[in-house]
């Protein structure tokens, strides 16, 4: 494996179908017209010398090194900013051309220290390089001059970011980290501050990188052609020797990662320019926060204990393996085949989780097996299927770039999925319209050059109310594509459909009150998503996440059905998912009631299929969801649990209704990299793997099947599959793949929607978009072109139901959850990360206005009380929650956020309503007693784990 | 009997203290009981005369200069509102020869009107052209501009015809007319005079473009040291706005067009026009690089003809007249007349619009009367800071774009800075690359690392420390600037120093071994 370089083409590609030619050097060369001579020259295999172009932004033409002759024309035009045009005879060298590259590099150097052989970029800095290009042998101006290196004149390091740093003294003032934060990350963090020789790049108001705007998406590092804007793993460990390109492990956007190593060292991850996904960009916790692989708190050793009270006991992986199958047949000889079960993870690998439901289904005999998804997307899967037929959203990323109004419900991009918000924030600068439904302002509703149109800010737990307003407005206004739901939709349902959401009742009007919503801000904001063109739904858990969560997701559909807004890039509904492979975990048939590709297990060819393939009969009757596991577990029935990779202690709604059940079983298995909160409550460990230390395959937001690849060995000795198939060939069911390409053929060989899959596909195209199969070799960019997956569009009532979780005198505000950029899910990783210096605790965001009435003032110890729990938490006054609403995230355990979260579900998923819970709060000086009696837990669970040692 | 009496508002006269010789005629007469009309009028362009003081006499308007307030009693005394003798009498003004001599096109008016009277304004020709203009089809306008042989007089002299005729050729939702009125260059003031002096002209001229190419939106962007031309010009606006002569209808026509004043914020390099168009559009003035040409992605993103203040007040002109008449000034591809301002050490300082054609020699002693110092002239700096000294040697060439091309010099702007035989032409040099170091807005490298290290290498070299080798880099970096840089800011940078060198080397010796 080597180090792997891809080629900059220095300006973006040029999209066109008219194709011109031109000569460089005397070679021919076909580019698409707009093409600027720097990118003809490179695919004619001609590299321009640059410094300021890079292809991920637009020419700018500063560094003056890439300067051509052109036949015909007077002086040396740049090739970066000079469009190729067709017959033109372009030179690239030249004595004159060499005289001036030089000229420049001469200038350039003398403002620059000389301290190559020291400096962290050396090895990999294109100014180095282009100094030999260019053929630089001396520089006549000295090095005293002016400059911004010397004792007198640098400005220290800004060491504030605790990723990279930024050395004034190195900048060469190409803009290109300027110009990244704009064009490719949209925040607008970085300017160039000054003019003339004192142009000096600037974060913020010339502040610390800390103190600015800068989110830390290391956009203007990867740009940076210096050691300017470097990673701090860089200067400490040095260049790496070989890389490995390898699919993130957070969120649903699934970047595509280069993960540069020296041996098994990781030394940083760069976003892989050829990711489709991504497309070279990424995060603050994909590309910096991917120190937890190797923090101290890693568990390396299985572990089993009789009860939660007793000490841990290290024990070979034979032993643990032996213990908790053992622990199983016990638990099902005794309480009966059902009593134990699996909740598969969606931060696991396609294959592992394939596998988990796999031996539940086939060595416990039951389907007892539930996913994550549970908790987040569940509606999304049901909705979908219902109305469009398939449990995934319609479109690819790329799509965006081609929507021309934006309506995004319930999702908050530049925090949870920054890396599409990015692309969605270009494709907005560029004139797309936007409407934002939401009860809080997020970032997109206005910042840096980006404005909603219309921003909805109604109550939570209304959403249905208001996407059927919506749908009247289109209704009754005439603003339906009747053609296309002619040749599309059912037309019985449609008839349906449309004589309810007709009624008078589903008026914005009539709704106003109960919503929130201005009537007329709802009938614009419908007409613009009806008539401005290709219209692109983007939501997320804000619609999920409720006791109508498959309805309003139905409701989605609905609309974009009614306006024809599917089946063509530029529109569609799109979920953005959570988690890195929630989508994957799906898929693989983690639901009780679904083998892998949505099939539900009462089918019986389906069932023939799989009992076939796994030679063992399968039960025709759902197991168990989550909820059902812990009210069992309280019943009694249900005993034991094998839970990869998740946490429902910290995850999950109710927590102490959770804990309750965990007590109440008799053996837990939690495999995990870290001793999580549910693992406090386990009777066998198992160590688990990083992303780092496996092969695999993720399935993104986008049904993008992207490949992990392994570039260290597990730290525990195993990756998850092996430890699930050992575990199933101790129970008596055998497993025997030698690596996880042999489960993924499995997976093809069971899986329609799967069945064009392999490794050898994926190497070759890079990634691939189920479906991928004889009708699609290539994969599917774009559903429901030509027809829907089911036929025809279905379109099913959306009648309003509000929630039981209601304000009352004693439960006067509704609080609502959310997601903070730095910090990831329930936080086990980015936790153990410098990204706590970006947000160290769960906050509760309050109004001026319910704060003025409690007394309450900024970082006050607060007191939230719900139906279900109570907990305390820093107050954040804020005005981006509106009067009667507070807001928080739970990325962190001893928040107890959850501890106040209802039992209350979506009616068809049982999808936790975590967006709605009323609360009241009150101002306190401690925390609250579950909060101390977690931390309490909490070290004894540790002391408990040091006492073996 | 009402006397009108002009006193220039003109910034050149309100520095010599107009105001105050206005205020002290209006006392003087008040107190002798007179009743007097005063008129603030542009300047005529004779500085070393300013305030020159007017008076409307039966014969024709007498001048009186420069005026002081301690001459008024006297003045009165002298009974100049009849156009009495006195020290200051100047006589009649349209037979002083500096007056008489000149071809006023586009400054015919300025010195004459009351700038912000619309029926002054009218009275002189005003808004025929626009009505002209009205009855054309947008590219008979582009025509009749073209044929004039109208070019940009910012100082790049690109055919302002073709310019228009791009624009006109673009399909968009939105075009703009943008002004530059950023007029930085030293020793220029001719924008400054005409927007003060008959701001009126740009307005119509900047109409009749947007009709020409399509525009209904015009913005002038004027430095933020010109707070008189901005006042004159936003009061001219409003009136042309309340008399639809701007706005929805113009004149009944239904056509639009509408314009707003933009301060600068004193950047040299934001007169540069992509500069201009940053800055106006709010962000940092940094230029872009062309292509695209602002006529094709102009203000923001969309097709913009900018011109010159000069070069839009000549439109309404060539309106009126008719191409031809514009078009026979002048000399070869150099049509018309240019406004020419005479600074620096100049005995008689001003404005001379003339046909193309005239020598320099022939504006620096007919008009200019040789140095203000007595001492002969040894350099004349033209074009603003970025154009080359020329030696007495050259001052036969003609006034034309293409004659000072040929010797490695340009027109510009029209202006010209003279030194006597005292300057030192080493530190002139020197200067250049400051100016351009201080100026420079930092965006390419040959400008914005070069111009310093320029001051550093002229520094090394009039110290004498190894003289051979810094001449030679001082020559290669010339190379490197002139070639490579951006915009005209670092390639014409290069123009003063090398003639400065080149003509007059000996400045660059040592000095003790001079």
């Amino acid at each position: 494996m080597n180090l792997q370089h891809e080629i900059d083409y220095g300006t973006p590609a040029s999209v066109s179908d008219q194709l011109l030619t031109l000569h460089i050097d005397g070679k021919e060369i076909a580019v698409p017209q707009g093409a600027s001579l720097m990118r003809a020259a490179a695919e004619a295999g001609v590299m321009v010398p640059k410094l300021c172009a890079t292809d991920s932004l637009e020419p700018f033409g500063s560094c003056r090194l890439c300067l051509v002759e052109i036949e015909g024309r007077r002086g040396f035009p740049a090739s970066c900013t000079t469009p190729a045009e067709q017959g033109m005879q372009v030179r690239t060298q030249s004595p004159q051309l060499a005289a001036l590259r030089r000229g420049v590099m001469e200038l350039y150097i003398s403002d620059h220290p000389l301290d190559c052989l020291t400096c962290a970029a050396n090895g990999n800095c294109e100014l180095q390089t282009m100094a030999g290009v260019v053929g630089l042998r001396e520089v006549r101006y000295g090095m005293t001059g002016a400059n911004h290196f010397d004792a007198n004149s640098a400005v220290p390091i800004d060491a504030s970011n605790p990723y990279f740093s930024f050395d004034p003294a190195k900048c060469i003032v190409c803009n290109r980290c300027v110009r990244a934060c704009e064009e490719t990350q949209g925040t607008f963090a970085l300017t160039i501050s000054g003019r003339g020789f004192e142009s000096r790049v600037a974060a913020g108001q010339s502040q610390l990188f800390m103190q600015s705007e800068c989110v830390s998406c290391g956009a203007c590092v990867a740009v940076c052609p210096t050691a300017t804007l470097i990673e701090k793993t860089l200067i400490e460990q040095g260049q790496a020797e070989h890389s490995a390109i390898t699919t993130c492990a957070y969120c649903g956007v699934g970047c595509a990662l280069k993960a540069e190593m020296q041996g098994n060292e990781v030394v940083r991850m760069v976003p892989f320019k050829h990711g489709k996904a991504n497309e070279g960009h990424a995060c603050v916790k994909g590309r910096f926060a991917w120190g937890y692989a190797t923090h101290p708190d890693r568990m390396l050793k299985p572990m089993i204990r009789a009860k939660n009270t007793d000490a841990w006991r290290e024990v070979s992986w034979d032993e643990a393996v032996a213990y908790a199958a053992g622990e199983f047949r016990r638990i099902q000889a005794k309480y009966g085949r059902d009593a134990i079960g699996g909740i598969t993870s969606s931060r696991c690998t396609n294959e592992e989780v394939y596998l988990v439901q796999k031996l539940v289904r086939a060595a416990f005999g039951n389907n007892n097996v539930d996913t994550c998804a549970r908790v987040c997307h569940s509606p999304t899967g049901y909705g979908l299927k219902q109305t469009l037929g398939e449990s995934a959203g319609t479109q690819d990323f790329k799509s965006v770039e081609l929507a021309e109004v934006i309506l995004l419900i319930g999702a908050n991009p530049t925090d949870g999925h920054p890396v599409f918000a990015s692309r969605m924030k270009k494709r907005l600068r560029h004139g797309a319209r936007l409407i934002v439904i939401d009860p809080r302002k997020i970032e997109l509703v206005k910042s840096p050059h980006i404005q909603a149109d219309y921003h909805l800010k109604l109550r939570p737990g209304t959403n249905v109310a208001v996407i059927t307003a919506m749908a009247h407005v289109i209704v009754s206004e005439g603003l339906l594509a009747e053609k296309f739901i002619a040749a599309r939709c059912e037309q019985k349902s449609f008839a349906d459909w449309r004589e309810f959401v007709a009624r008078p009742a589903n008026s914005p009007e009539a709704t106003e009150a109960e919503t929130g919503v201005p009537a007329a801000e709802l009938r614009a904001a419908a007409r613009l998503y009806a008539t401005g063109g290709n219209a692109a739904i983007y939501y997320g858990l804000g619609v999920t996440e409720h006791s109508q969560g498959s309805t309003m997701v139905m409701g989605i559909a609905n609309l974009a059905m009614a306006t024809g807004n599917l089946g063509r890039a530029g529109v569609g509904v799109n979920p953005l998912r959570g988690q890195n492979n929630v989508q994957g975990s799906c898929d693989m048939g983690s639901f009780p009631h679904e083998f892998p590709g949505y099939r539900h297990v009462s089918d019986s060819a389906t069932r023939a299929q799989f009992e076939q393939h796994w030679g063992v009969p399968l039960l025709a009757e759902p197991g168990l969801r989550i909820p059902n596991m812990m009210e069992a577990a309280l019943d009694g029935s249900f005993k034991g649990l094998y839970c990869q990779g998740e946490d429902i202690a910290q995850s999950d709604p109710n927590t102490q209704h959770v804990t309750a059940a965990l007590q109440a079983m008799e053996c837990i298995v939690v495999q995990d990299i870290f001793l999580n909160e549910t693992a406090k409550y386990a009777h066998v460990f198992l160590p688990g793997a990083t992303f780092l230390e496996k092969d695999g395959t993720f399935t993104n937001a986008e049904r993008r099947i992207s490949r992990v690849r392994k570039v260290m060995e597990p730290k525990a000795g195993m990756g998850e599959w092996e430890v699930t198939m050992a575990l199933s060939n101790a129970l008596g069911y055998p497993m025997h793949y030698a690596n996880p390409a042999e489960i993924m053929v499995e997976i093809a060989a069971l899986t329609p929607t799967f069945a064009g899959v392999n490794y050898e596909k994926i190497d070759r195209l890079g990634s691939v978009q189920w479906p991928c199969n004889a009708q699609a070799p290539d994969g599917t960019p774009v559903m429901h072109v030509d027809s829907f997956v089911r036929g025809k569009g279905k379109f099913i009532i959306t009648q309003y139901v509000p929630t039981d979780e209601k304000v009352t005198p004693k439960y006067p505000l509704l609080l609502t959850t959310g997601r903070i950029l730095s910090q990831y899910n329930v936080g086990a990783q980015t936790r153990r990360t410098a990204n706590v210096e970006f947000y160290s605790e769960d906050l509760l965001e309050i109004h001026p206005h319910d704060a003025e009435e409690r007394g309450i003032k900024q970082g006050d110890w607060v007191g939230i009380e719900s139906r279900a729990g109570r907990t305390v938490l820093h107050a954040d006054i804020s005005e981006r929650v509106q009067p009667g609403v507070v807001y928080t995230t739970f990325h962190f355990p001893e928040s107890g956020s959850n501890v106040i979260t209802t039992d209350n579900s979506d009616w068809a998923t049982n999808c936790p309503e975590y967006k709605v819970t009323a609360v009241q709060l009150v101002r306190v000086t401690q925390p609250s007693a579950w909060q101390q009696n977690f931390k309490k837990f909490s070290r004894q669970q540790i002391e408990l784990l040091l006492g073996d040692a | 009997m009402n006397v009108t009496i002009f006193v220039p508002r003109d910034s050149a006269a309100l520095a010599l203290g107009a105001d105050q010789v206005g205020a002290a005629i209006r006392q003087e007469a008040a107190r002798r009981r007179i009743e007097v009309s005063i008129v603030r009028n542009g300047s005529r362009g004779m500085f070393w005369l300013e305030p020159m003081v007017e008076v409307k006499t039966a014969q024709g308007r007498m001048a009186y200069g420069p005026v002081s307030t301690g001459d008024i009693a006297s003045l009165f005394e002298a009974n100049f509102l009849q156009g009495g003798e006195h020290p200051l009498s100047l006589g009649l003004t349209d037979e002083m020869p500096w007056l008489a001599k000149q071809q006023r096109l586009t400054f015919a008016r300025v010195g004459i009107t009351d700038p912000l009277s619309l029926d002054d304004y009218l009275a002189h020709e005003g808004y025929v052209g626009l009505r002209n203009a009205l009855k054309l089809e947008p590219g008979q306008i582009v025509q009749q501009v073209a044929d004039s042989g109208l070019r940009g007089r910012g100082g790049a002299a690109f055919p302002t015809g073709i310019k228009w005729k791009t624009v006109l050729a673009m399909q968009a939702v939105q075009k703009y007319i943008v002004c530059n009125a950023d007029e930085g260059d030293s020793g220029t003031f001719s924008d400054r005079m005409l927007m003060e002096g008959d701001p009126f002209a740009l307005i119509e001229g900047m109409t009749i473009a947007g009709l020409a190419v399509g525009s209904t939106q015009g913005y002038i962007y004027v430095r933020s040291e010109y707070p008189h031309a901005i006042v004159a010009l936003n009061d001219a606006i409003a009136t042309a706005y309340k008399k639809d002569y701007l706005g929805n209808n113009i004149l009944g026509s239904g056509k639009a067009f509408c314009l707003q004043v933009t301060k600068g914020a004193g950047s040299y390099v934001c007169g540069e026009e992509t500069a201009l168009l940053e800055s106006l559009e709010g962000k940092r003035g940094i230029v872009r690089a062309k292509p695209p040409l602002p006529a094709l992605r102009g203000l923001f993103g969309q097709p913009t003809a900018i011109n010159n203040v000069v070069t839009l007040a000549t439109v309404p002109l060539i309106l009126a007249r008719g191409a031809a008449y514009y078009r026979d000034y002048g000399v070869g591809r150099s049509q018309g007349t240019l406004p020419f301002q005479l600074a620096g050490n100049i005995k008689q300082g001003g404005l001379v619009e003339t046909a193309f054609g005239i020598t320099l020699r022939a504006l620096l002693y007919d008009f200019g009367g040789g140095t203000a110092s007595g001492r002969p002239i040894r350099a004349v700096q033209v074009g603003g800071p970025l154009g080359a000294y020329l030696p007495a040697a050259q001052f036969d060439t003609v006034m034309d774009y293409e004659a000072f091309a040929a010797i490695g010099a340009g027109v510009g702007h029209g202006g010209m800075v003279v030194f006597d035989d005292s300057v030192d032409m080493a530190k002139q040099a020197r200067y250049a690359m400051e100016f351009c170091a201080l100026e420079s807005c930092g965006k390419c490298t040959p400008c914005r690392i070069g111009s310093t290290r320029g001051v550093e290498v002229i520094d090394r070299l009039t110290a004498g420390e190894e003289r051979d080798k810094q001449l030679h880099l001082l020559r290669d970096l010339c190379d490197t600037m002139s070639n490579g840089s951006l915009c005209a800011m670092g390639s014409m940078t290069p123009y003063p120093v090398l003639s400065a060198l080149n003509y007059f080397p000996e400045d660059f010796e040592l000095k003790s071994s001079r």
